[in-house]
């Protein structure tokens, strides 16, 4: 069915970067049909007239590479030393490049290190799996450190500087995030290997470097929080597949379908836009048009302010007193109608 | 609730509608704009920046490797050229203020900078520009020019005065926007200002929602550049191991000039609001916070430090809550579209005065005392009770306690009792007691003076706190 929705094309894998954005809007089914089904959304928005810009600057790109081979050199040997360990005391095991041919070899060499470890050890690029929507989506930490007394931890380099103990938070709760769905990829294997899986900590490392400079320090990050939404997501993503199975049996997503086509398709698949998808989705220009007199699309402190009532026209006729009001909205509607006679009147003082 | 409803409203004229009727923040008759863009990736490293204050004369200031410490220095440099000539140019001119009831007298500048940036990312950059720069050293290695530590010590103060709710010595205009207009858009895509722009000040003939999707195409505001603009334009030219810097200044100029043009149009619509009553006697505050720091540097003064102490942070803690308090009176006396979002929730109400006794006196203690009663007869509910002490935005010095509240077929009928603001006999000045038929606004807000509060010396930081500080050397070691 996920299949048939994406058409011929190649499914986009999962990372933990989309894992992670899934969070963001777990209300939204468009995204978590179109998710689960691997569409490419990026090329989607485009044949449907709202391309996005999503792109990242190849200067960025560039520092966080220098940033990872500068600390990963020398068998880790920085890393080790930012982490608390003597460089000789850690065995650094280096798993190979990121190669799509590589990924089942690296899982099962993932596997079997963490199956036999023991004393400190630094495992680079490891891949780990994780069931998304009935999918096996393959992932990639940066890092995974093993220390003495058995704990395993997740370690992520992260190229944004922290000046002074701070850094920015979207950043830093983005990196959260997706180090979270680390952790919980990394418990899902120790527990299929019979280990307890609280020996995955849910304390996470990150690694960036510090004030204006490359030098490396190491910020412990508690993702519980991240964590338990994560869990929480990902079982309701599980749902997906009853949702699929309510749609239209001959819904489909094949890019190669006239724009017109791919538009019919999509309003058959409720979205919920909010103005923070413009940030976290391919697809948020479309859903903001689609969105136009919404009072979500003004963002959700303006719906809520407003008593939560849907419509643009609908706040408008209340306000103005034209509307009726249902019963529900009796309280909101003569709060609506007092903002507005206090906002004509102030104005009106000052003509 | 009113702002949400104003967005409403804007998005069903097409344009922005306003949401003050004065404007709310001193603008100066010769601000500074400065827009600064960093280099995507790096930590705070200067690309380009845009500064003058004048529209038609720019200067533009690049950075063809950014990557490169050198160069970074010489940004600051001359950046610190323009910052200090601007900053130092009110330093002329002081004028005698009368402190301690008359008994002593102090100086402060009669003008004092104004640097206005795009966004809150604007600030965010120079702040930590400010923190890269302070702690440089002149002498010793990797010397910088006595100018680029002395521009820390300025931006990290212009940075500090942006955090104080009502200060206008640094000032964003996004945020000056959203101020005085609500748009038919999200917050979220407000922050853009050239989208914010164009809903408040739309091309003739052209609705808001269209010109903002419009404006969205535009190059950002900064400090982030766009990375198609990063990936397409700059690294091409900037792959090379000479960049060549004509090029790279032309590029760099057409990206930066469309914003240059919003930022001097923004000042333009809100020169042509009327000022506020109340934005005089905070810009005197700015006044004396920048006289201070002049005279802090002259007297030789030590840098920011990275972190204040546990009193220092308790203190300021203390002046931004104080100052946010009198932030948000001062606007609602000042205008009655914000203070009508506090009539809304009830913190206050209007009405007409129907009754006045001006000749009350009340002889009941050693001394009689003059005691106005006033009946308001308000058209709206009123949720106060008995024994509050309201404010009328037209008489702040005078406060109007409330005897009983009485509702009526429309409305309330309130009793008050008056007390001070009416002279010092026993008969009331002409006017200081509203007469009947006056229309007037009452607020449980009030512009009371706010004790400032009682700190330990830092030498006798608790240890529950910290202890003392240990002072931090000062400067920096060399990244």
């Amino acid at each position: 069915m996920l299949d048939r929705l994406r058409g011929p094309n190649p499914a986009k894998r999962h990372n933990a970067r989309t894992i992670a954005a899934l969070t963001g809007n777990p209300g939204c089914t468009r995204r978590a049909v179109l998710d689960a089904a691997g569409i490419d959304k990026p090329r989607l928005a485009q044949r449907i007239g709202f391309p996005g810009t999503f792109g990242q600057s190849r200067f960025a790109l560039a520092r966080g590479t220098t940033f990872e081979a500068m600390l990963k050199a020398d068998g880790g040997a920085l890393l080790a030393e930012t982490l608390g360990h003597a460089a000789a005391d850690v065995r650094y095991a280096d798993l190979g490049d990121d190669a799509d041919d590589t990924l089942g070899a690296r899982h099962a060499r993932t596997r079997s290190l963490l199956a036999h470890a023991a004393g400190a050890a630094l495992i680079d690029h490891p891949l780990l799996t994780l069931e998304v929507a009935g999918q096996t989506v393959f992932l990639e930490p940066d890092l995974i450190a093993f220390q003495v007394e058995n704990r395993v931890q997740v370690v992520e380099i992260k190229s944004f500087a922290v000046v002074d103990g701070q850094a920015d938070s979207a950043k830093v709760s983005a990196a959260a995030t997706q180090a979270a769905v680390y952790v919980l990829a990394l418990r899902r294997l120790l527990a299929t290997l019979g280990h307890d899986d609280r020996m995955v900590s849910h304390d996470v490392v990150l690694v960036c470097p510090a004030n204006f400079s490359l030098r490396p320090v190491a910020v412990v990050l508690d993702v519980r929080k991240q964590l338990a939404t994560l869990t929480r997501q990902l079982t309701r993503l599980a749902a997906v597949a009853d949702i699929v199975a309510g749609l239209p049996a001959d819904l489909t997503f094949d890019l190669a379908l006239a724009p017109a086509d791919l538009i019919a398709a999509l309003d058959r698949v409720a979205a919920r836009y909010a103005p923070e998808c413009l940030s976290a989705c391919e697809l948020a220009a479309y859903c903001r048009h689609e969105a136009t007199g919404t009072t979500a699309a003004l963002g959700r402190p303006v719906r809520d302010a407003l008593g939560g009532i849907e419509s643009v026209a609908e706040v408008l006729g209340l306000a103005t007193g034209r509307g009726t009001p249902a019963e529900v909205q009796a309280e909101a509607a003569m709060l609506l109608r007092t903002a507005a006679r206090l906002r004509a009147e102030a104005m009106a003082d000052v003509r | 609730m009113l702002t949400a409803l104003a967005r409403v409203q804007a998005l069903d004229a097409g344009r922005a509608t306003p949401v003050a009727t004065v404007r709310h923040l001193h603008l100066h008759d010769r601000p500074l704009v400065l827009i600064p863009l960093a280099m995507a990736g790096e930590a705070n490293a200067p690309l380009a920046a845009m500064a003058g204050t004048a529209p038609d004369d720019p200067s533009l200031l690049v950075v063809a490797q950014p990557r490169n410490r050198d160069q970074r220095f010489a940004f600051a440099a001359r950046l610190a050229e323009i910052v200090l000539a601007y900053v130092g140019s009110f330093t002329g001119v002081a004028e005698p203020v009368a402190v301690d009831r008359g008994r002593d007298v102090r100086y402060r500048f009669v003008d004092a900078p104004q640097i206005w940036v795009p966004n809150t990312g604007g600030v965010d950059f120079l702040r930590l520009f400010g923190r890269s720069t302070r702690f440089r050293r002149v002498d010793r290695d990797y010397p910088v020019p006595p100018s680029v530590p002395l521009l820390g010590r300025w931006l990290t103060f212009l940075a500090h005065a942006a955090e104080v709710p009502g200060s206008s010595l640094l000032l964003n205009a996004v945020q000056a926007l959203s101020l005085h207009w609500a748009t038919g858009q999200s917050s979220a895509e407000d922050a853009q200002l050239a989208a914010h722009l164009a809903w408040v000040d739309p091309p003739p003939g052209e609705p808001g929602p269209v010109a903002a999707r419009a404006a969205e195409r535009l190059p950002a505001a900064g400090p982030a550049t766009d990375p198609e603009f990063d990936n397409d334009v700059l690294a091409p030219l900037m792959a090379r191991d000479e960049p060549d810097l004509d090029q790279l200044t032309d590029v760099l100029r057409e990206h930066l000039l469309p914003t240059w043009r919003q930022m001097w149009r923004t000042l333009e619509l809100l020169r042509a609001l009327p000022v506020g009553g109340r934005v005089g006697l905070r810009w005197d505050g700015d006044r004396d916070a920048f006289s201070a720091f002049v005279q802090h540097l002259a007297d030789g003064g030590p840098p920011q430090p990275r972190h204040d102490g546990a009193v220092a942070a308790a203190a300021r803690l203390h002046r931004l809550e104080n100052a946010a308090a009198r932030y948000a009176v001062q606007r609602a006396f000042d205008d009655p579209l914000v203070m009508a979002e506090y009539r809304l929730a009830g913190a206050a109400f209007a009405g007409r005065v129907t009754l006045a006794k001006a000749d009350r006196v009340d002889d009941s203690g050693k001394r009689p005392v003059l005691r106005p009663r006033i009946m308001v007869a308000a058209a709206e509910p009123v949720r106060v009770e008995p024994g509050t002490t309201l404010t009328s935005p037209a008489r702040p010095a005078q406060k109007a306690k409330v005897i009983s509240v009485t509702p009526t077929a429309d409305g309330s009928d309130v009793l008050l009792e008056l007390s001070g603001g009416m002279g010092r006999k026993l008969i009331a000045e002409p006017g200081s007691v509203p007469a009947v038929g006056e229309r007037i606004v009452l607020t449980t807000l009030s512009e009371a003076f706010r004790p400032g509060g009682s700190f330990p010396d830092p030498a006798d930081t608790p240890w529950t706190h910290g202890g003392p500080p240990i002072p931090d050397g000062g400067t920096e070691v060399v990244e």
